[in-house]
């Protein structure tokens, strides 16, 4: 078939109403923290993974939250755990990171 | 025979700055344009930091004021000076004099529905912060659904914007929302709560261990982005849109109640006072002091003094103390003349 160029864009746009909140209450279960995140960006800045990545754990919070797939994001991590370290809420990240790998991969 | 010391209006400014110059030896009298003393605050119901009852502070201060005159359901005709004393007459024919004159006028919630994208007045489920204390005081509101599911919150309603005519943020209704987006996880727990900001501005004592209070233990959803439109589905539920700005992407969500955060604007009747008296405006529109630093309390006419959101957006404790120093500085004022 010719290919003329033309083609569908997908919509970006999120829908708050079709995020899968049992599997997010689970993920606030397993780690409290996640809830308490303010999004000020110091892991992503400090992140090993982040300049070839784009990790960040705040990303990947929201990522979650907004119901986005968060694969491509948590494949670069080492486990490294210096987000944890600059966490100025003292969210334990690495067992964040980790219940994420086991609740969304 | 005491002195006289005129108050302009009757809320917790007013009240507080009575209760002071009671204390001092005047005979304060306040002028309210409402049935009731207390203002803003009378119609509220729990006070942040610590959801102390807005009532019993407005129950305390009248019962610290029941030696002051109070002429409720008042308005000023005129207000004139001559050499350094003040002739005020009032609506009820009563005319008074007084050396000083207190200005308490405080502020006006701004009028959600000029925001019309919002939809308060023209869809079901638009309510703004007033509405919701007022319910919550007991008020019945049939826009608020028994078991709603899903809920938003709408900051900087009227605030932050030079399009509305207000360029001030209000202050208090970042800390207001998170209150009430508590309050409402507390009577709906099976119930989403979104708060939607542009900044979340938690300058004062413990409001930050509220906003965590909020994450941690309510689970309260923070979304950065401004809600740009707000709609009807066909099931009579809202549909709202904003932008998620810190993933750069355009959102929607369903919800069952949506609530304004109405901002602060100048009460008109400052306005009005301040051609009576040649009074100024600061560029804020709020009257202006004769220094924004070092002279709040004062303005650029001789014997008027003010008090409270007059003179700016304020928290509640940030008006009282000012009322207090205002009191002294009438108290000072008149010892010195």
């Amino acid at each position: 078939m010719t290919d003329f160029g033309f083609h569908l864009s997908k919509s970006s746009q999120l829908d708050l109403s079709r995020v899968d909140r049992e599997r997010l209450n689970r993920l606030y279960e397993l780690e409290p923290g996640a809830r308490i995140c303010m999004t000020c960006g110091s892991c992503g800045a400090t992140c090993m993974a982040a300049p070839y990545s784009g990790m960040s754990v705040r990303k990947m919070l929201l990522h979650i939250e907004r119901g986005l797939d968060v694969k491509p994001l948590l494949s670069k991590c080492m486990l490294c755990g210096k987000c944890t370290m600059v966490c100025p809420r003292g969210i334990n990240t690495r067992n964040l990171i980790l219940n994420v790998c086991k609740l969304y991969d | 025979m005491k002195e006289n010391v005129v108050i302009i209006g009757g809320g917790v400014a007013g009240m507080e700055a009575a209760k002071q110059l009671l204390t001092l030896g005047y005979n304060p009298v306040i002028v309210e344009r409402s049935a009731q003393l207390g203002g803003h605050v009378a119609g509220w119901h729990k006070l942040f930091p610590d959801m102390s009852s807005a009532q019993e502070l407005v129950k305390g201060l009248r019962r610290d004021i029941a030696e002051a005159n109070v002429f409720l359901e008042t308005r000023l005709n005129s207000l004139q000076r001559t050499k350094s004393v003040y002739t005020v007459e009032l609506n009820n024919g009563v005319r008074l004099t007084s050396r000083a004159v207190l200005i308490a006028s405080g502020f006006e919630l701004f009028d959600a529905s000029k925001k019309e994208e919002y939809g308060y007045g023209v869809y079901d489920h638009v309510i703004t912060n007033a509405d919701l204390e007022a319910w919550m005081n007991g008020r019945e509101d049939n826009r608020i659904p028994a078991q709603p599911q899903s809920i938003g919150f709408v900051h900087c309603v009227g605030s932050r914007d030079l399009k509305a005519g207000n360029s001030q943020c209000s202050k208090v209704c970042c800390t207001t929302a998170i209150k009430q987006a508590i309050e409402l996880k507390e009577r709906f727990p099976e119930a989403e709560v979104y708060c939607f900001y542009m900044d979340l501005r938690l300058f004062g004592k413990k409001y930050e261990d509220f906003y965590i209070n909020a994450q941690r233990d309510f689970g309260v959803h923070f979304i950065r982005g401004r809600v740009s439109e707000v709609g009807e589905t066909i099931d009579g539920r809202l549909q709202i849109k904003a932008e998620d700005t810190l993933l750069g992407k355009p959102l929607k969500v369903q919800l069952d109640l949506l609530v304004l955060m109405s901002g602060m604007v100048c009460n008109p009747i400052a306005k009005q006072l301040a051609d009576k008296i040649r009074l100024q405006i600061d560029s804020d529109g709020f009257l202006k002091s004769r220094d924004n630093i070092a002279a709040i309390g004062e303005s650029n006419q001789p014997g008027i003094f003010y008090a409270g959101a007059c003179t700016g957006t304020k928290t509640v404790p940030e008006t009282l103390a000012e009322a207090r120093a205002a009191a002294l500085s009438i108290h000072t004022y008149l010892m010195n003349q």
